[in-house]
């Protein structure tokens, strides 16, 4: 379901999401799905609900899809990484649709965000400047999906990896790890390497996984209660 | 009756029942057919389930083999004089009717329309009238079955415009709400919400129902009808949605049944089969390799020990159909994403038997593996459609296949982007530690790809679950300390808990038979 919409914008998107959830297979909502899809864009927000939604009616009404709200989905999906979102919506995109130049850069973006091609990323995101620039909070999503991706990998990271991974260089990375530092614990090691050390979770840091077998679920426990007793 | 899936369409032929069916008179009512209406409207009438369920499985089918072969059954017309012409019970009659039609011969375009008429006709008198009915829950199954099974055969049908006669197009034009995508949908839908099926079974968890204990069944002297199709549109609304290629939709119609329990769904093979299936492909199909395994390691132990029991019944093929397909599918899952722990013995070594060497080649991620994979998807995959109605201009052209290349082709794509995986792993497998340089160098490239490369695995293996959360499925796992690869082996889990519960109840058992035995 969506996420947090800000007050202003309450009453039209808990309508919109109403209409999903009562009456989704009914034409009559495609243009308020549209105008939603508009309204995620400006207002920073998502529903992955009420897009596939609109996607399905745009499959039943190939005459009615508006290819710019279709690339604003994607590009919202996207940003929705490590989520496969932006495949979900391709599974009901038909093919000539997808075979659209717009399209096109989006898939290779997805391709290379899914097989951890960062400099490549935005180096054809650089390219893509119209499509992407169009959704605001693009860039820090991404950067919070490679965060995402390089925290599962590495417990000490070289500044340059990190640094090609989130495309920010120089002193605007200084001033990111200040602040990764003071806020979400990270620690810069002094140093020639110039490390960098992730929080640690249980899986940079496999120790701290939780045993499964070590805990009974209550359930099973019950079954042995009348034995017990 | 089980809806065929495989069922090939035979070229658009006459409208004309008795052109089609050469000696066929659907007037003419045999006595053994007059016998089964007038008993089976009886034991309707008497609401009496149990003989329905005989007539309904048993007699109808032995009928059909024996008088019935390749021939529809009489018309409505001429056995209603012997039900009273009661409404209800020819709407009922029908439905069978038309699926006996598409069983055993091809329908029509004509007999597609009245079909789908017929199901609107039934659909509201039970969603608007009072029923007084009860009816086993296998034909209320097969009711929502076969209703989706032609849906998918008429869009596949209407697909195919190449070699429509302008009787049939004109035919299409005009009769454009038959089989339209929103009815089918929204009959579903409505079914759902009538029935207040969701409530219902939300309830039943705090003890305020009693729906699945009861199986379903009214013993309150109402009617079952509308709850069971409401829940059975649950499935049917899965399927659809898979049909479509919208998983995450389907997989939510599906929340309220709870597939970790028995309910209502395993009370007829045919639903838990077909809920299984569509569960586990729409999870394969969002990279939830382990919770697809899971359920298919499980249905596939069933079927395995109980289809022995289904021999007989007209149920059996379809059930081995399926039972292959999820082979196949259970195939691609581990390779993608091996487990060693989560598949039953048996069914692994069903699973090395039919398909042990081309997971191993598959492994290697190669031209052939790739063709392997679509060889296995492309039998296991649902029937996609496209929903949408067809463009009558000029040229006429069969698309009746691009959906499921769409489908197919962003499986490979997803297939294609683990192609590398596999080679990580073997090196992971030999190392426990290993310098990001040396590694590099065994694989032959350069760093950058290599860290690309460890990258795709960590994030392939760290699913997204349906809450959001994110799961290792990784048997396999590493972290990297600036240039140094540490190799994680996940340990096999002696899951001991569970273990001496089991043995605790078992003894438990053993102790109370004998305190039963009196000693002489």
């Amino acid at each position: 379901m969506g996420r947090e919409t800000p007050k202003q914008q309450q009453q039209v998107s808990y309508t919109v999401e109403q209409l999903v959830a009562v009456n989704p297979y009914n034409p009559d909502i495609l243009s308020d799905l549209e105008n939603y899809v508009n309204e995620q864009v400006s207002s920073q927000t998502y529903s992955l609900e009420a897009n596939l939604c609109l996607l399905r009616l745009y499959q039943f009404e190939p005459d009615r899809v508006s290819t710019q709200i279709v690339a604003r989905i994607l590009v919202k999906a996207l940003m929705a990484m490590p989520a496969p979102d932006f495949n979900l919506c391709l599974f009901l995109i038909p093919e000539r649709v997808q075979m659209e130049e717009q399209f096109k850069a989006l898939i290779i973006l997805s391709h290379y965000l899914e097989t951890g091609r960062f400099r490549q990323f935005w180096d054809e995101a650089a390219k893509s400047r119209h499509v992407v620039e169009a959704v605001p909070g693009f860039e820090q999503a991404i950067q919070t999906y490679a965060i995402h991706v390089l925290s599962l990998t590495y417990q000490k990271i070289p500044r340059s990896v990190l640094a090609e991974a989130i495309n920010i260089e120089g002193l605007s990375l200084d001033k990111f790890l200040e602040h990764q530092a003071a806020n979400n614990g990270w620690i810069l090691e002094k140093g020639q390497g110039q490390l960098i050390v992730l929080p640690r979770n249980e899986f940079n840091h496999p120790e701290l996984k939780k045993s499964a077998a070590d805990t009974v679920p209550l359930e099973l426990i019950t079954r042995i209660f009348p034995i017990l007793g | 009756m089980a809806a065929n899936y495989d069922y090939e369409e035979a070229p658009g032929t006459y409208d004309d029942v008795n052109r089609q069916d050469l000696g066929y008179d659907p007037n003419f009512v045999p006595d053994s057919v007059k016998s089964f209406v007038v008993h089976l409207y009886r034991h309707i009438r008497e609401k009496n389930v149990y003989e329905i369920h005989q007539m309904y499985d048993i007699s109808f089918q032995t009928l059909s083999d024996r008088l019935f072969k390749d021939t529809p059954w009489p018309s409505v017309d001429a056995v209603a004089h012997y039900v009273d012409n009661d409404q209800v019970f020819c709407l009922l009659y029908r439905e069978m009717w038309f699926r006996h039609l598409y069983a055993r011969l091809s329908p029509t375009l004509k007999q597609r329309i009245d079909s789908w008429d017929n199901y609107c006709s039934l659909f509201q008198v039970v969603l608007h009238r009072v029923v007084n009915m009860q009816l086993p829950n296998q034909w209320l199954w097969d009711m929502v079955d076969e209703f989706v099974y032609q849906f998918q055969s008429f869009c596949q049908y209407r697909a195919k415009m190449k070699n429509k006669t302008e009787q049939e197009i004109a035919l299409l034009r005009q009769f454009d709400q038959a089989w339209n995508v929103y009815g089918v949908l929204n009959y579903l839908q409505a079914f759902v919400e009538k029935s207040n099926i969701i409530q219902i079974l939300e309830q039943e968890k705090e003890g305020g129902e009693q729906f699945t204990a009861n199986d379903g069944y009214d013993y309150s002297g109402g009617s079952n009808v509308l709850k069971v199709l409401g829940y059975f549109s649950m499935v049917g609304l899965l399927r659809v949605h898979c049909l479509l290629g919208d998983y995450q939709t389907g997989l939510k119609c599906l929340l309220p049944i709870d597939i970790s329990q028995q309910g209502v769904y395993t009370s007829v093979v045919g639903s838990h089969i077909a809920t299984i299936y569509h569960y586990g492909f729409a999870n394969l199909m969002m990279r939830r390799y382990v919770e697809a395994i899971r359920e298919f390691n499980k249905i596939l132990l069933y079927i395995y020990k109980t289809k022995q029991y289904h021999q007989k019944s007209p149920q059996y093929e379809q059930i081995l159909k399926k039972n292959e397909q999820m082979y196949a599918l259970l195939a691609i899952c581990l390779s993608l994403c091996p487990q060693a722990k989560l598949v039953e013995e048996t069914v692994n070594s069903q699973l090395r038997e039919k398909y042990g060497e081309k997971m191993a080649r598959m492994q290697r991620y190669d031209d052939e593996a790739f063709a392997i994979y679509d060889e296995l998807f492309s039998y296991a995959c649902p029937k996609f459609i496209t929903p949408s109605a067809p463009s009558f201009e000029e040229p006429l052209v069969n698309y009746n296949q691009d959906a499921y290349r769409l489908q197919l082709k962003l499986f490979l794509y997803e297939v294609k982007q683990q192609q590398l995986l596999s080679s990580v792993r073997t090196f992971l497998k030999v190392y426990s530690t290993i310098s990001l340089g040396k590694l590099a160098n065994y694989m032959e490239v350069d760093e950058p790809t290599l860290r690309s490369i460890l990258f795709t695995y960590k994030h392939k293996t760290h699913a997204v679950d349906s809450d959001g959360k994110i799961t290792s499925n990784a048997d396999l796992d590493f972290y990297i300390d600036d240039d140094m690869i540490h190799v994680v082996e996940s340990k096999p889990v002696k899951r001991y808990g569970d273990y001496f519960l089991r043995q605790i109840v078992k003894l438990e058992g053993v102790v109370t038979d004998m305190d039963r035995i009196k000693l002489e």
